[in-house]
C-alpha cells in the first residue's frame, strides 16, 4: 500500500525545515544552542567588564540586571539544554541500533518549540523590555508589581520551549524502552544512552512543576490572579518552591549527559572498557532519584526551620556518594588503560579534577547553618559555574569533538582543538576560582558593581582575564568548525577505534542508518565484533525495504502559533497608537488566533495520515557501494 | 505498515498494540500521564498551601454545594465506565458499538462541562470572582485546569469518532482510540482528588 504514495522528499532550505530525522535535527539543535551559548557569552562577558574595576559605569545598573536574567535563563535553556539534545539527537539512536526515534514528527516539534521559545525571550531585546528578575525569577520581584514588563517574555518563552523540552524527553524514553536493537538489553547500554534515558525521566516529573509556577506568574501578571499576592492572601514562597521543584532536578538533568559523554570518551580514548559499568549506572540512577530530594537546599535562608533544612543537607550531603563512585570509576578506566591524547580526552581529563571542585563547594553549600554564610555571595556564583562550565561545557567540548565526524563527516582540527582546550580550561580556571575566595571575603552576587579598597580589586580583574580568554578559546572552536566545514568529507566510519555501535556505521551515517538492524552481542558492541576478528555487525536481519516517515511543515507552524499566542497575550493591555491594533490585542484576537493556529496543527496531524515512504532494497544496495 | 489492511477475524485482540507505532504510542501516553500527574500535584499543592487565605470572599464551606458536585462526580465516573465499554467493544471489533459508547461518553463529558459552567457562574455571583483572593486564584486554576481537560477531552474524543466513521477500525485507529481512553481515566481520576481535596475537605474544614 504504501507504494501508492508519492515520496516527498525535499531539497536545500526546505529539507531542513521540514526534516524529521534525528540526525538533522541534532545538527539543527547543535546550530540552535550553539547561537544562544554565544549570545549568552556576550552577555557574560559584558557582565565581566561591568565588573572588571570598582565603580565603573560601562553599563547603567538596570542593563546589568537584564544581562544577568538574559545570561543565566539563555545558558541553562536555550545553550545547555538545546546541546545535550544535539548529542542525545545525535547519538543516542546509533547507541542504540535504531533507525530513529519513537517519535520522528515529535522530534521536529520539540525542536521548533525550544528555538521559538528562545525567540520569543530575545526579541525582548528588540521591544526593549528585557526581563530583569534573575534567571529564578523570584516574586515579587517579577511579580505584577515590582517586575517589568520584560518578565512578559520570560514567562512565555519559557513555558513555550518547557513543551519542547518535555515531550523530547517522552520521545528519548519510549525511544531507549522499545527501540533497542536485538540483544541490546539495558546492561549492555553504552552509558551515554543511560544518562540520556535518566536525564529524559528527570525532564519529564521536573519540567511540569516550572511549568505550572510560569502559569501561576502569568495568571498574576496577565490576568490578576493572587498566588503571589500577599495583600490577598498570596504565598511569595511558594513560586521557590515550585520553581526549585524543578530547578534542581534541571542541575541533574544537565550533568547527567555530561557524566554520560565523560564516560564513552574516557573509555575509548583510555582503550579500556568503563570501569564497574554497573555502578555507573546504578550511580546515575541514584543521583537521577536524590536530585528530586534535595530542591530546598536553594531556600535554606527562607526560614524553613531547622528540621527541614537539616533534612535537606543530609539529603544533599548524600548526593555526593554516587557522584564520587563516578569520579572514582572514570580514574579506573585511566588507569593501566592506553591514554591517547587527543582534545577530546583532554577535555574528559580536565572535567574530572574540575567537577570534583564544584562537587566539593556543593558538600559545604549543603551544610545549611555554613550556606547562612556563602547565601548569595559569589561564592555560589563560582560554586555553580564550576559545575555548570567545569561539568558540563567540558563535557560538550569533549562530546563535540569526539562526535563532530559522526555528525558532520568531517575531523574537527586537533591542534586547533587542543589551543581551545588549553584558553578555554585556564580561562575557565581564572575566572571563577577566584570567585570563591571573593564570595568568602564578602562579595555579593547580582551587584552591577563595587566600592574599590575592599580587597575585591584584583581578583575582579583577574575573573575579567580569564573570561576574555574563554571568549577566545570559544571563538577559536567556531573558526575550527568554519575550516573544518570547507574541508572534503572524508572521516572514516571509525576514527578514534570506538568500542560503541554508532562507530560501526558510515560517517554521517546514511539516513536510515542501519540498513540491517545489528545483532548485539555484548557490552561495548563494536568492541565485541573486534575482538573477534569480525569487520563489521552482525545483521539481525535480512535486508528489506525501510519504511521512513514523512517530512513536515507542521511543527514549524505549530510553534509559530504559539509564538503570536505569547506576544497577544503579553499586550493584552498595552497602549497602541493605532486604534484597530489595540482592540485586536485588547479583545484577545491575536492571542485566539495564535492558538487556534496551535491546536489547527494538532488537529490535521491527527485526521491527516502520515504514511511515509519506502527506501527499496536497489536503493539500500547502490547506496551501500559509497559506503 | 502494510499489515495496516488486514481484515476481519485475522484481526489481533488487542489491535492498539499490533504495530510498534501502536506500542510507542501507548507507551509515550503513559510517560506523558506522569507529567501530568505532577502537574496537577502541583496545582493541588498550591491549592492547599492557599486555601485559606480567603480575605473577604466566601469561604469554602459556605460557597460550595455538595449536591450539585456529586451529580457532576456521578456523571463523570460514568463517563470512565462508558469509555471502558468502548475499549471493551473496540476489543471484539465491534465498530458500531465502540463509535455508540464513545459518543455515550462525550455526551456525559458535555454534561459535566454544563454543570461546571453553571457551579462556576453561581460561584462568580456570591463573590467569589477569578482575582478575590489567593484562594479563588487558587481554586479556579485547579477546577478550571481540570475543565479545560474535559474539554480537550470531549473535542479529542469526537475528532476520533470521525475519524472511526470514515476510515473504520484498524491499527492506525486503534491505538488513538486506546490512549484518549487512558487520557479520559486520567482525567477521571483528577476528578476523584478534587472532589475530596477541594469539595469534601473544604465542606468538613
Amino acid at each position: 500500500m504504501a507504494h501508492a504514495h508519492a515520496v516527498k522528499r525535499y531539497r536545500g532550505l526546505m529539507d531542513w525545515l521540514t526534516t524529521v530525522d534525528h540526525k538533522k535535527i541534532g545538527i539543527l539543535y547543535l546550530i540552535g544552542g550553539g547561537f544562544f551559548f554565544l549570545v549568552g557569552g556576550i552577555e557574560a562577558i559584558l557582565i565581566r567588564i561591568q565588573l572588571a574595576k570598582p565603580e565603573l559605569s560601562f553599563l547603567p545598573a538596570h542593563t546589568f540586571n537584564e544581562l544577568i536574567t538574559m545570561h543565566g535563563t539563555t545558558m541553562i535553556f536555550f545553550a545547555a539544554m538545546p546541546l545535550i539534545f544535539a548529542f542525545m539527537n545525535a547519538v543516542v539512536p546509533l547507541q542504540i541500533g535504531a533507525r530513529d526515534v519513537a517519535f520522528p514528527f515529535v522530534n521536529a516539534l520539540s525542536y521548533w518549540l525550544f528555538l521559538f521559545g528562545g525567540i520569543v525571550l530575545n526579541i525582548s531585546w528588540f521591544f526593549s523590555a528585557v526581563p530583569a528578575a534573575g534567571w529564578t525569577g523570584y516574586v515579587p520581584l517579577s511579580g505584577p508589581e515590582y517586575g517589568t514588563f520584560g518578565v512578559n517574555f520570560y514567562v512565555m518563552g519559557l513555558q513555550v520551549a518547557g513543551i519542547g523540552t518535555l515531550i523530547g524527553g517522552i520521545n528519548f524514553l519510549v525511544t531507549i524502552i522499545n527501540m533497542r536493537a536485538p540483544g541490546m538489553s539495558f546492561m549492555r547500554m553504552p552509558l551515554f544512552s543511560w544518562t540520556a534515558f535518566l536525564t529524559s525521566a528527570l525532564i519529564l516529573f521536573a519540567f511540569p512543576a516550572i511549568t505550572v509556577g510560569l502559569v501561576l506568574l502569568m495568571f498574576d501578571r496577565l490576568f490578576g490572579a493572587n498566588f503571589f499576592n500577599i495583600d490577598l492572601g498570596g504565598n511569595v514562597v511558594l513560586w521557590q518552591h515550585l520553581f526549585w521543584i524543578f530547578g534542581h532536578p534541571e542541575v541533574y538533568i544537565l550533568i547527567l549527559p555530561a557524566f554520560g559523554i565523560i564516560s564513552e570518551v574516557i573509555s575509548t580514548f583510555s582503550s579500556k572498557r568503563l570501569f564497574g559499568y554497573s555502578s555507573m549506572v546504578f550511580a546515575t540512577v541514584l543521583i537521577g532519584f536524590l536530585g528530586f530530594m534535595v530542591w530546598a537546599h536553594h531556600m535554606f535562608t527562607v526560614g524553613m526551620g531547622a528540621v527541614a533544612n537539616a533534612l535537606f543537607a543530609v539529603a544533599t550531603m548524600l548526593i555526593a556518594i554516587p557522584t564520587g563512585i563516578k569520579i572514582f570509576n572514570w580514574i579506573f578506566t585511566m588507569w593501566g588503560g592506553h591514554i591517547r591524547f587527543t582534545t577530546a580526552s583532554l577535555f574528559a581529563m580536565g572535567f574530572i579534577p574540575t567537577f570534583v571542585m564544584g562537587g566539593v563547594t556543593g558538600v559545604m553549600l549543603g551544610a545549611a547553618p555554613a550556606d547562612y554564610q556563602f547565601h548569595d555571595s559569589y561564592f555560589v556564583v563560582a560554586h555553580f559555574h564550576y559545575v555548570i562550565v567545569g561539568g558540563l561545557v567540558l563535557g560538550l567540548f569533549a562530546g563535540a569533538f569526539y562526535w563532530w565526524p559522526k555528525m558532520f563527516g568531517r575531523i574537527l582540527n586537533e591542534r586547533m582543538g587542543i589551543w581551545t582546550f588549553v584558553l578555554f580550561f585556564t580561562g575557565f580556571h581564572l575566572t571563577f576560582f577566584i570567585q570563591h575566595i571573593l564570595g568568602l571575603q564578602g562579595m555579593p552576587r547580582r551587584v552591577f558593581t563595587y566600592m574599590g579598597g575592599q580587597g575585591w580589586d584584583t581578583s575582579n580583574l583577574v575573573s575579567t582575564i580569564g573570561a576574555i580568554l574563554m571568549g577566545l578559546g570559544t571563538i577559536l572552536f567556531l573558526v575550527n568548525a568554519i575550516i573544518t566545514a570547507s574541508k572534503p568529507k572524508n572521516a572514516p566510519a571509525d576514527p578514534w577505534d570506538g568500542r560503541t555501535l554508532e562507530w560501526a556505521i558510515s560517517s554521517p551515517p546514511p539516513e536510515y542508518n542501519f540498513k540491517q538492524l545489528p545483532l548485539v552481542r555484548g557490552l561495548d558492541a563494536l568492541f565485541v565484533e573486534k575482538s573477534e576478528g569480525h569487520k563489521a555487525m552482525t545483521p539481525a536481519e535480512p535486508v528489506g525495504p525501510i519504511h521512513m516517515p514523512s517530512p513536515s511543515l507542521i511543527p514549524i507552524v505549530f510553534s509559530v502559533g504559539l509564538l503570536i499566542a505569547s506576544l497577544g497575550f503579553m499586550y493584552a493591555n498595552q497602549p497602541f497608537s493605532n486604534e484597530f491594533i489595540a482592540s485586536l490585542f485588547k479583545n484577545h484576537v491575536i492571542a485566539i488566533a495564535g492558538l487556534a493556529l496551535t491546536f489547527g496543527c494538532m488537529v490535521v496531524r491527527s485526521i491527516k495520515d502520515d504514511h511515509g515512504y519506502h527506501i527499496e532494497v536497489e536503493e539500500l544496495e547502490k547506496e551501500g557501494v559509497h559506503q | 505498515m502494510s499489515d495496516a489492511h488486514v481484515q476481519g477475524n485475522t484481526l489481533p485482540r488487542e489491535l492498539e498494540k499490533a504495530t510498534l507505532e501502536g506500542r510507542n504510542k501507548i507507551l509515550g501516553f503513559w510517560l506523558f500521564l506522569g507529567a501530568e500527574t505532577v502537574l496537577f500535584g502541583s496545582l493541588f499543592a498550591t491549592f492547599l498551601a492557599l486555601r485559606d487565605s480567603v480575605m473577604d470572599g466566601p469561604a469554602e464551606s459556605e460557597l460550595f454545594k455538595l449536591s450539585m458536585v456529586a451529580v457532576a462526580t456521578f456523571i463523570l465516573l460514568t463517563s470512565s465506565l462508558t469509555s471502558v465499554m468502548a475499549i471493551q467493544a473496540m476489543h471484539r471489533h465491534n465498530l458500531k458499538s465502540l463509535m455508540q459508547w464513545l459518543i455515550v461518553t462525550v455526551v456525559l463529558g458535555f454534561a459535566f462541562l454544563g454543570l461546571e459552567i453553571y457551579e462556576f457562574k453561581e460561584y462568580v455571583h456570591e463573590g467569589h470572582g477569578f482575582t478575590t483572593s489567593a484562594f479563588s486564584s487558587a481554586f479556579y486554576t485547579l477546577v478550571g485546569f481540570h475543565g479545560a481537560h474535559v474539554v480537550f477531552g470531549v473535542v479529542w474524543i469526537s475528532i476520533i469518532i470521525g475519524q472511526l466513521r470514515t476510515r473504520g477500525l484498524n491499527v492506525v485507529t486503534a491505538p488513538k482510540v486506546y490512549v484518549a481512553g487512558l487520557y479520559w481515566h486520567f482525567v477521571d481520576l483528577v476528578w476523584v482528588f478534587i472532589f475530596t481535596v477541594v469539595y469534601l475537605m473544604g465542606k468538613v474544614g
